[in-house]
């Protein structure tokens, strides 16, 4: 195993994706969160075979889904979006106030919530990315700003179920093929970022410069265009997950999306995605997010009263990044012993290069990865 | 541990030709006059002077009272957060643990039936263990504090939901309830929460300007590596710092159910981020090493006089919040513009000059 950690090459490809797969955290994620929904339904059926259910365990999750996604995108860079939840704020009362105020087509209106987002992920990048100022600051202020704008422009007004046209709010219930058109959003916004990430040379630049901004400079990457890109895709999915709030809830009102940054960066983090950059993926970030919507619908359910559901996310994500640093020492333990070992030798890896079971892939492995 | 640290701050030196400190190439006064603190200062004066004149009822005897009580929360909350910024961590979990310690005291007090000193005492103790939960994590285990206390802000926020529900907890005698409320001097604009917080200033000062500990503040937050081979403790700075945060949320936490009467697990939501706010506005740098506490003094009370004037001036508390997002940004893009500046004008001096000013460490590139 460590081998391929040395040399990525000398397996098959098949079976270094298998391999991969086993020791993911994505993996360990998608076990518990089956197991969670397991153990939900043989207290209550109706949490997966009831009439809303099916439906609501995969739609639920759909629009954290989308801002986990966008903010592994900018995590990975090390740094992070705390704006999310404002300019998702922002967007759902645009789109509202669009239908409201023009004729527009639906799908125009989809893109312009999109537009308005990836605008104001913009400003977020380009203060990022040329102020030199730490994301986590820049985005803060940012947060106060939008929100505040959002306010302002909302005043005590309330976008209603009425204001909005009925086939843009039964996109928020409507299924094809049993599975929700929001969550089919959500999959496929997931898929196409999944694969630039894993296999377009930007995507790949994004971990290089999380793992080290400065080397990456130094190799001639474009360290500030492919910030300002991820911030821009960023402020793009939470506007599109403006828009699905807009049409899944069919209000929209002033305290949309409050706090929902923090369940962002959680939702990334319990899907092995380091605060710290350069490693984890938007699948693990995605099942994080569902995980964390679940536990929450389940958690009634197990019976244990809904006013615990924040103690037991909160706990999680301390659990996952806890987990990931155990993880971390023990794959740097192999790895030195793997480096020790006379250099001669390439037979398979000694005893002690074995203990990477079940690893994310964390900081260490990450750094190879990127530069690949 | 102090043999070994930098003099640096108030040790005034007579000033032989060649330095090679940047922050010593400039006399005494200037380095104290022009500096971020400073410019707070005088930026909290002006506005202060602005609103006193122009602002109607500004200069009335409640608008100061209110100030005060409104940002006590802040103010005291900001002194262990200064700390903690200045060594290069971050604390998000502040909020939550007054939030946990109004809803712990509120239980012990009118379910347990203690008396309010005992419950404050356990209350403040909930709070120093959160904080050591969060220092024993970050400081030996050796975790990243932004996910740290991540987690920890809905963990103990959700503890307190946990236990109280919706519900809230309103029995408190009167007898401290007002204490909470009471001026120092009746007809004087000065609450008596003043008093604790002056205390808690003055020993914080103590502690991060003119202590040993302090001085290794400043160095983890400059380089832990080079602060542990110069015999600052690093871990253990990290975790008394924390533990001091979770202490006086747990303070602050009695203090915010007592003024306004409720101990509910809503209390002070969200009070993180104006916290980090004022202290990044008051000269703290978000990387470590830089700050200081005048600065972030001003810093709290410069937003609570441009929130009580606006307020006054019957701006909505959205504008409010806009004008403190941008002062924020403003602030700390500030500190990139003057460095570009100075640097050109290096630039401009002669290639000759080899003490270049140090860059501003940069995040993304």
């Amino acid at each position: 195993m460590s081998d391929t950690a040395v040399r990525p090459s000398a397996a098959s490809p098949v079976s270094r994706v298998l391999n991969d797969l086993l020791r993911s955290r994505e993996l360990a994620v998608a076990v518990v969160l089956v197991l969670l929904v397991a153990v939900t339904t043989l207290n209550s059926s109706s949490f997966l075979f009831g009439s809303t259910g099916w439906r609501d365990l995969l739609l639920t999750p759909s629009m954290l889904v989308l801002l986990a996604v966008g903010q592994t995108c900018v995590l990975i860079t090390r740094n992070v979006d705390l704006s999310v939840g404002s300019t998702l704020g922002l967007t759902a009362y645009l789109t509202g106030r669009l239908f409201i105020d023009t004729n527009l087509p639906i799908v125009v209106v989809v893109l312009a919530g999109i537009l308005m987002g990836a605008v104001l992920g913009l400003v977020n990048g380009v203060l990022v990315a040329w102020g030199r100022v730490p994301a986590l600051v820049i985005t803060l202020g940012t947060m106060y700003i939008y929100r505040g704008a959002f306010l302002t422009w909302a005043g005590s007004d309330r976008i209603n179920a009425d204001d909005m046209p009925s086939t843009f709010r039964n996109l928020g219930t409507e299924s094809v093929l049993g599975i929700p058109v929001l969550t089919i959003v959500a999959v496929v916004v997931l898929a196409v970022v999944g694969y630039y990430l894993r296999t377009a040379g930007g995507g790949r630049e994004l971990y290089a410069i999380g793992s080290d901004p400065d080397a990456a400079a130094l190799y001639g990457l474009k360290v500030r265009r492919r910030i300002l890109f991820a911030f821009v895709l960023s402020g793009a999915l939470a506007g599109l997950a403006g828009v699905v709030s807009a049409a899944r809830f069919g209000t929209v009102s002033s305290s949309v999306g409050t706090g929902v940054e923090f369940e962002a960066v959680g939702a990334a983090v319990i899907g092995g995605v380091a605060i710290f950059g350069g490693s984890g993926t938007v699948w693990g970030a995605a099942l994080g997010a569902f995980l964390l919507v679940t536990i929450n619908r389940a958690l009634p359910v197990l019976g244990i009263s809904d006013f615990w559901q924040q103690a037991v996310v909160g706990a999680l994500i301390v659990a996952a990044i806890i987990l990931d640093r155990v993880l971390v020492r023990r794959q740097e333990k192999a790895l030195v012993a793997a480096r020790d070992t006379p250099a001669g030798s390439t037979s398979p890896g000694p005893p002690t290069a074995t203990p990477v079971v079940a690893g994310a892939s964390p900081s260490t492995s990450g750094t190879q990865e990127a530069v690949r | 541990m102090s043999t070994l640290t930098q003099p640096t701050g108030t040790a005034s030196t007579p000033a032989p030709e060649v330095r090679t400190y940047a922050s010593y190439s400039r006399p005494y006064w200037q380095r104290v006059v022009l500096s971020r603190e400073f410019a707070v200062i005088a930026l909290l004066v002006a506005v202060f002077v602005y609103s006193q004149s122009q602002v109607d009822y500004f200069d009335g005897p409640q608008t100061l009272y209110y100030l005060f009580r409104d940002t006590a929360s802040i103010l005291l909350l900001a002194l262990p957060m200064t700390a903690i910024i200045v060594t290069g961590e971050i604390d998000l979990s502040v909020a939550s643990i007054v939030g946990l310690t109004s809803v712990a005291f509120g239980m012990l007090h009118v379910d347990a039936g203690m008396s309010v000193t005992l419950a404050a005492v356990l209350a403040v103790a909930i709070g120093a263990v959160c904080g050591a939960f969060n220092g024993f994590l970050v400081a030996y285990v050796g975790l990243p504090s932004i996910a740290v206390t991540i987690g920890t802000l809905a963990l103990f926020r959700g503890i307190g939901a946990g236990l109280l529900g919706t519900e809230s907890r309103t029995d408190f005698p009167d007898s401290w309830t007002d204490l909470a409320k009471e001026r120092i001097v009746e007809g004087q604009p000065y609450p008596m929460i003043l008093i604790p917080f002056a205390v808690l200033a003055v020993l914080f000062a103590l502690m991060l300007h003119f202590s040993s500990f302090g001085r290794g503040i400043y160095e983890i937050g400059l380089n832990d590596e080079a602060a542990h081979f110069t015999g600052v403790d690093v871990a253990r700075t990290k975790a008394v710092l924390f533990v001091l945060s979770g202490t006086v949320a747990g303070f602050v936490g009695i203090y915010t159910t007592l003024v306004t009467g409720v101990a509910r697990a809503e209390n002070s939501t969200g009070l993180e981020l104006p916290v980090i706010a004022a202290c990044l506005l008051g000269g703290v740098s978000i990387f470590g090493g830089k700050g200081a506490l005048h600065g972030v003094i001003a810093g709290v009370l410069l937003i609570g006089v441009i929130q009580r004037a606006m307020l006054l001036e019957s701006f909505t508390i959205n504008i409010i919040n806009i004008t403190i997002g941008v002062l924020l940004v403003l602030s700390v893009m500030s500190t990139s513009l003057l460095a570009l500046g100075r640097r050109a004008v290096a630039a401009g001096r002669g290639a000759r000059d080899s003490r270049r000013p140090p860059s501003a460490p940069a995040s993304g590139r």
